[in-house]
């Protein structure tokens, strides 16, 4: 159930795509993001799914893994399409009552839908391929800018790096409560909303507690290990620019710029 | 011979078709006897955490059977009855974890409540269940927060006994506390195996604590169950054993030791009036 969810997981791995230095993984998807709202005709949405295909397979990612992270998005997925299709003008090819299916329509739906679902294929495979660790590293270190105008960039990358950290403890602490409380016979499947949200208690009590304990745990250990925020501090691992980041870099630059262009001819 | 508990064939597989994929259980066949208290033995990862969980339910297999007085606790539909939760009381490792409310006696009655007993029944059940524990009834309106760790868990322990479980399984029910704690929780336990006469299951990797009070001991290792049988008939395979990375009870090894150095000891003895009794009889056979 709980384990199902895989947006965000992290996949270990040592490949390429793995190898890419966090930093440029995030601009990267930035640019992805961009181009594909520039993206307009069928050539330029092609080259960007082959693009993103291309990432998968080097990745070495199991494609069933990445269908699995689309089940959340389904339905916004499904009503995009429906919208578009039925309310899009354009030449009416049928039409029953107030319902119109265009040309035009059909164009749209198939291109928003593409557009979401390359959004989000090529949005998790970031996380898929990027430990918690490196990204909220790249991320800080994008950032850093930010610290001349008192932005806590810092602060805000361990906040994130902690949180993440802690959301498969959690959920896993999560699922050995629900366990527990089944084993003397709670039921949080049937009743009323008022009832199942009763239910709820007695699973958010224990943890919450545990999530405080924690917090204060982790709290003193970072203290012991002297924590006195980025002032002065060091990194273990060193992000270094090498040769297949300038390799991944320009090739997804320039495929994405020829993309924008094309796009501009209506392709 | 009719089993209160048995498996055929369990099998259960983690996270299959992921990277992840983990075979926890691989083809189990348990048989537990009605009254018994039954040792659980494995390390980390042997899949005895797994198992305890398809005794009453929460887990369903990927194939194979799991069989309570005779009946697949699963029926043709897929569903498991809500009334094997409360046959089969299950008391999770470091149960103090799942206390949530703001009495001690409305928190062992969370089991019973969910049974739908009466509310005299169920008062009777709580009264009945603090006594097992060991807690002083003066406790009953208390928070549970404000116990310390011990108590928190016999709180923990007597919502599940409340329930009046046919078999009462407890996971690791010593672990994190000091020696005499651990002594006073094992002597409850025995004491209520003897009251009540349900079926136990303990859970543990500490050999020594289990073999004192067990009948029967069960070894998992890598998803397997590697020995079953009375403590000595186990004990008599230390070396395999110790192979799969578990101790064996430090007057087992005192016994091998001697035989090592040339004496003739029965290898399997685990208690240390048994090896008294064997050294003596060798030094007067001499």
């Amino acid at each position: 159930m709980l384990r199902d969810i895989t947006i965000g997981q992290y996949f270990p791995g040592k490949s390429i795509v793995h190898r890419v230095d966090p930093r440029l993984k995030l601009v990267l998807v930035i640019a992805m993001i961009v181009t594909l709202f520039l993206a307009s005709g069928p050539i330029s949405y092609a080259l960007l799914a082959l693009y993103i295909f291309s990432v998968i397979k080097i990745s070495g990612i199991q494609p069933g893994m990445v269908v699995r992270g689309l089940k959340p998005v389904v339905f916004i997925v499904a009503f995009t399409a429906i919208l578009n299709l039925f309310y899009t003008p354009g030449n009416e090819l049928w039409g029953w009552g107030f319902l119109h299916i265009t040309d035009q329509g059909i164009r749209v739906a198939i291109l928003m839908v593409l557009r979401i679902l390359l959004l989000i294929i090529g949005t998790s495979m970031l996380t898929y391929t990027t430990s918690p660790i490196e990204l909220t590293d790249g991320l800080e270190m994008l950032l850093s800018p930010f610290k001349k105008i008192h932005l806590p960039v810092h602060e805000l990358a361990m906040m994130m790096s902690i949180a993440l950290r802690f959301i498969p403890t959690l959920i896993e602490e999560t699922e050995k409560i629900i366990a527990a409380q089944k084993a003397r016979g709670a039921d949080f499947e049937s009743g009323s909303l008022i009832q199942r949200a009763r239910a709820m208690v007695p699973i958010l009590v224990p943890l919450f507690i545990s999530a405080f304990r924690r917090a204060d745990e982790l709290a003193i250990a970072m203290e012991c290990r002297l924590y006195r925020g980025d002032v002065g501090r060091t990194r273990m691992k060193q992000m270094k620019f090498g040769r297949v980041d300038v390799l991944a870099g320009t090739v997804s630059v320039v495929l994405f710029a020829a993309i924008i262009v094309i796009s501009r001819f209506g392709w | 011979m009719s089993y209160i508990l048995e498996t055929r064939d369990l099998t259960q597989v983690y996270g299959a078709g992921t990277p992840f994929e983990r075979v926890a259980l691989d083809h189990v066949n348990i048989q537990v006897e009605k009254g018994e208290i039954l040792g659980v033995i494995g390390h980390t990862g042997s899949g005895k955490s797994t198992l305890i969980q398809h005794f009453n339910g929460l887990l369903k297999p990927t194939s194979g059977e799991v069989l309570l007085s005779g009946h697949s606790i699963w029926d043709e539909k897929g569903r498991c009855e809500r009334k094997t939760r409360f046959a089969v009381g299950l008391v999770f490792q470091y149960p103090e974890y799942q206390l949530f409310e703001e009495t001690i006696a409305k928190d062992i009655a969370f089991g019973p409540q969910n049974m739908g007993l009466s509310a005299s029944e169920v008062e009777k059940r709580v009264r009945e269940a603090m006594d097992f524990v060991g807690l002083d009834p003066a406790l009953a309106g208390h928070s549970p927060f404000a116990l310390s760790g011990g108590q928190k868990r016999r709180v923990a322990i007597a919502g599940v006994i409340a329930m009046r479980p046919q078999v009462l399984i407890l996971d690791e029910p010593t672990a994190g506390l000091d020696p005499a704690g651990r002594d006073e929780i094992l002597a409850q336990i025995q004491d209520y195996h003897a009251r009540s006469g349900a079926t136990i299951l303990i859970v543990s990797h500490s050999m020594e604590d289990i073999a004192r009070m067990a009948d029967r001991l069960l070894v998992m290792n890598n998803s397997h169950v590697m020995l079953c049988g009375t403590p000595r008939e186990v004990f008599a395979h230390a070396d395999e054993i110790t192979r799969a990375g578990l101790d064996i009870p430090e007057i087992t090894k005192v016994i091998r030791a001697l035989n090592q150095r040339g004496f003739d000891l029965d290898p399997s003895i685990y208690t240390v009036a048994d090896a008294v009794k064997a050294i003596r009889a060798c030094k007067e056979g001499k």
